[in-house]
């Protein structure tokens, strides 16, 4: 695509701006608010009133202390290479399963909504397939794929390419039957309506579903690391419960937020550069 | 240059939709001619079956008798529908220029599509068209950044690029403003000058038809069927000062008379859609 050089200057201008935008705004001060609010209720009730059935919770000062600890009395904290290798056993699954997801869900969904022969023979497996929980898949995948690593990423991987398929059929079939015709008139090949037009106008879907998909990964992933699997935040969490170690826990699920919200971050903006390529103000 | 190109040739042409038990006949043993070359109005109430026609001709859809030809040689028949192609190009009512293409590609993009020229050569051919047309500096405009003036006039040069035997206009400039659609008209007709190409143009807008048309075809209440073709003998080139000219009001007057009956039986029979477009 010839897209016009936009000046790379004024991108960075404009992301300044919208950054002074936003700190001059109250937004940030709310969002502060907003978590602040969630740390005292935590506090309060697990350290302060000590409410009965929150006795065995960990509370805030014994997570903060744990995290930010050098010496570590469970062995996991910021100072830690163990707490790193959860992280990065967890991430490493995600950008395999996410990745896998997308190079066949994409393809598999614009031929589900571009062949209707495709979609006569798949799409009955699909919506029998689709509705089953990744749960449920766990037993077959661990008897399925050999070690403990392979079932995991497999399970991520299913859960994301349903999504992903699925919304990129709802993209092609979405795409307006005008643009259609107009390329029929225009004497465009069967190739060339799929190349100029389903593939580009199935986009803004296409996105929506891989932003669903990435949260949807995360979800398998730790369901698939709970019960098979060595290292990861899942395996963190679930070890840690069995092992009496509680402030490990929240530390496990404090890092999933994070860490979660940063992959939806870098699908969202990936996304949006690519799109912003594509179809400027369409 | 095409002037010798673009006679299309409708005889007994009949159309029934089926929407469920109903049937609805569109069109009914609908015949009449359109010569090259010439800008061909069709007017008529809502649901006289029009847009059936341009359908037919574009090759969306089939007809149930009758014949449509195109310069002598049958394009449709009841066993026979056309398929789309770049000799019949349709511009939309709504607009359908791709919206993830700059207007530049979009104006490109039947030459390059069919392997008729290189893509360097149908970039070079359509900004020229573009800057004929007016619309220098929009090349790499997307579509939704520029006005519906803009983008209207871009299709049709889109379509142009395809040196079509007919181009298919269905009412696009149903959603423009009264200034911006006659500039509209003032441009299309120097396309038109240019180009010599067969344009069938479907209207609601009676003053459209006048103003645009060599001739203007009024077809009957559903089923459509031709009424009559009232031939407008105003020379060319037109601007807009034709329209306050006795000659212009006495055609308008005509074609509306035409257009009204029709209009008032199908409201008769109970057809309110087609009322409602001459209340208008």
């Amino acid at each position: 695509m010839a897209a016009p050089a936009t000046g790379e200057p004024d991108e960075l201008e404009l992301i300044a701006y919208r950054l002074r935008r936003w700190v001059a705004s109250p937004r940030p001060y709310l969002a502060l608010v907003g978590i602040g609010l969630l740390l005292g209720f935590w506090y309060l009730t697990v350290d302060l009133l000590q409410l009965p059935r929150f006795a065995q919770m960990p509370g805030l000062p014994a997570v903060l202390h744990e995290f930010l600890s050098r010496n570590p009395d469970y062995g996991t904290s910021l100072f830690t290479a163990d707490y790193y290798q959860d992280v990065w056993a967890s991430l490493r699954r995600i950008a395999i399963g996410f990745a896998l997801a997308t190079v066949l869900g994409v393809p598999v969904g614009l031929m589900l909504g571009w062949s209707q022969r495709f979609r006569e023979y798949v799409f009955p497996v699909f919506e029998l397939l689709r509705p089953i929980p990744i749960l449920a898949w766990v037993p077959l995948a661990i008897i399925m794929f050999a070690g403990s690593e392979t079932p995991v990423v497999y399970l991520t991987f299913l859960g994301s390419f349903f999504v992903t398929a699925l919304n990129t059929l709802l993209g092609v079939r979405s795409i307006d039957r005008r643009y259609l015709l107009a390329a029929a008139c225009l004497g465009a090949r069967p190739w060339s309506v799929f190349r100029h037009v389903i593939i580009p106008g199935a986009l803004p879907f296409i996105f929506t579903g891989l932003e669903i998909s990435i949260g949807i990964a995360w979800f398998s992933l730790v369901a698939a690391e709970m019960v098979s699997g060595q290292y990861g935040l899942g395996y963190l969490i679930n070890t840690s419960y069995t092992q009496v170690e509680y402030p490990t826990i929240v530390i496990g699920m404090v890092t999933l937020g994070v860490v979660g919200y940063g992959t939806s971050v870098l699908v969202r903006a990936a996304g949006a550069a690519l799109r912003r390529g594509h179809t400027r103000g369409g | 240059m095409g002037q010798s190109r673009g006679a299309l040739s409708f005889v007994d042409v009949t159309k029934t939709y089926r929407p469920g038990d109903e049937h609805v006949r569109a069109v009914e043993h609908c015949s009449f001619d359109v010569p090259p070359g010439e800008i061909f109005m069709i007017a008529g109430p809502s649901g006289c079956g029009k847009t059936t026609l341009l359908n037919a001709v574009a090759g969306f859809q089939g007809i149930d008798a009758g014949t449509i030809r195109l310069d002598g040689q049958i394009l449709c028949g009841p066993d026979r529908q056309a398929l789309p192609g770049p000799d019949r190009v349709v511009v939309f009512q709504e607009g359908a220029l791709f919206p993830w293409k700059t207007i530049l590609e979009n104006v490109a993009f039947g030459p390059i599509v069919q392997n008729r020229l290189s893509r360097r050569d149908a970039l070079e051919k359509a900004r020229a068209l573009m800057a004929d047309a007016g619309l220098g500096g929009h090349e790499h405009d997307y579509p939704a950044t520029v006005s519906s003036g803009v983008q209207r006039r871009a299709e049709i040069v889109r379509a142009l690029m395809n040196d079509p035997t007919v181009l298919l206009l269905d009412e696009p400039y149903r959603a423009l403003d009264r200034i911006t659609k006659s500039l509209m008209h003032e441009s299309l007709l120097e396309i038109h000058a240019r180009s010599g190409v067969t344009i069938l143009f479907i209207t609601h807008d009676l003053e459209e038809a006048v103003f645009l048309g060599h001739r203007v075809a009024v077809m009957t209440a559903r089923p459509g069927r031709h009424k009559q073709t009232i031939v407008i003998d105003l020379p060319h080139p037109r601007d807009y000062s034709i329209v306050t000219t006795p000659r212009f009001r006495e055609l308008l007057q005509e074609v509306s008379d035409a257009v009204r009956e029709e209009a008032v039986r199908a409201f008769a029979q109970g057809d309110a859609e087609g009322g409602l477009a001459v209340v208008r």
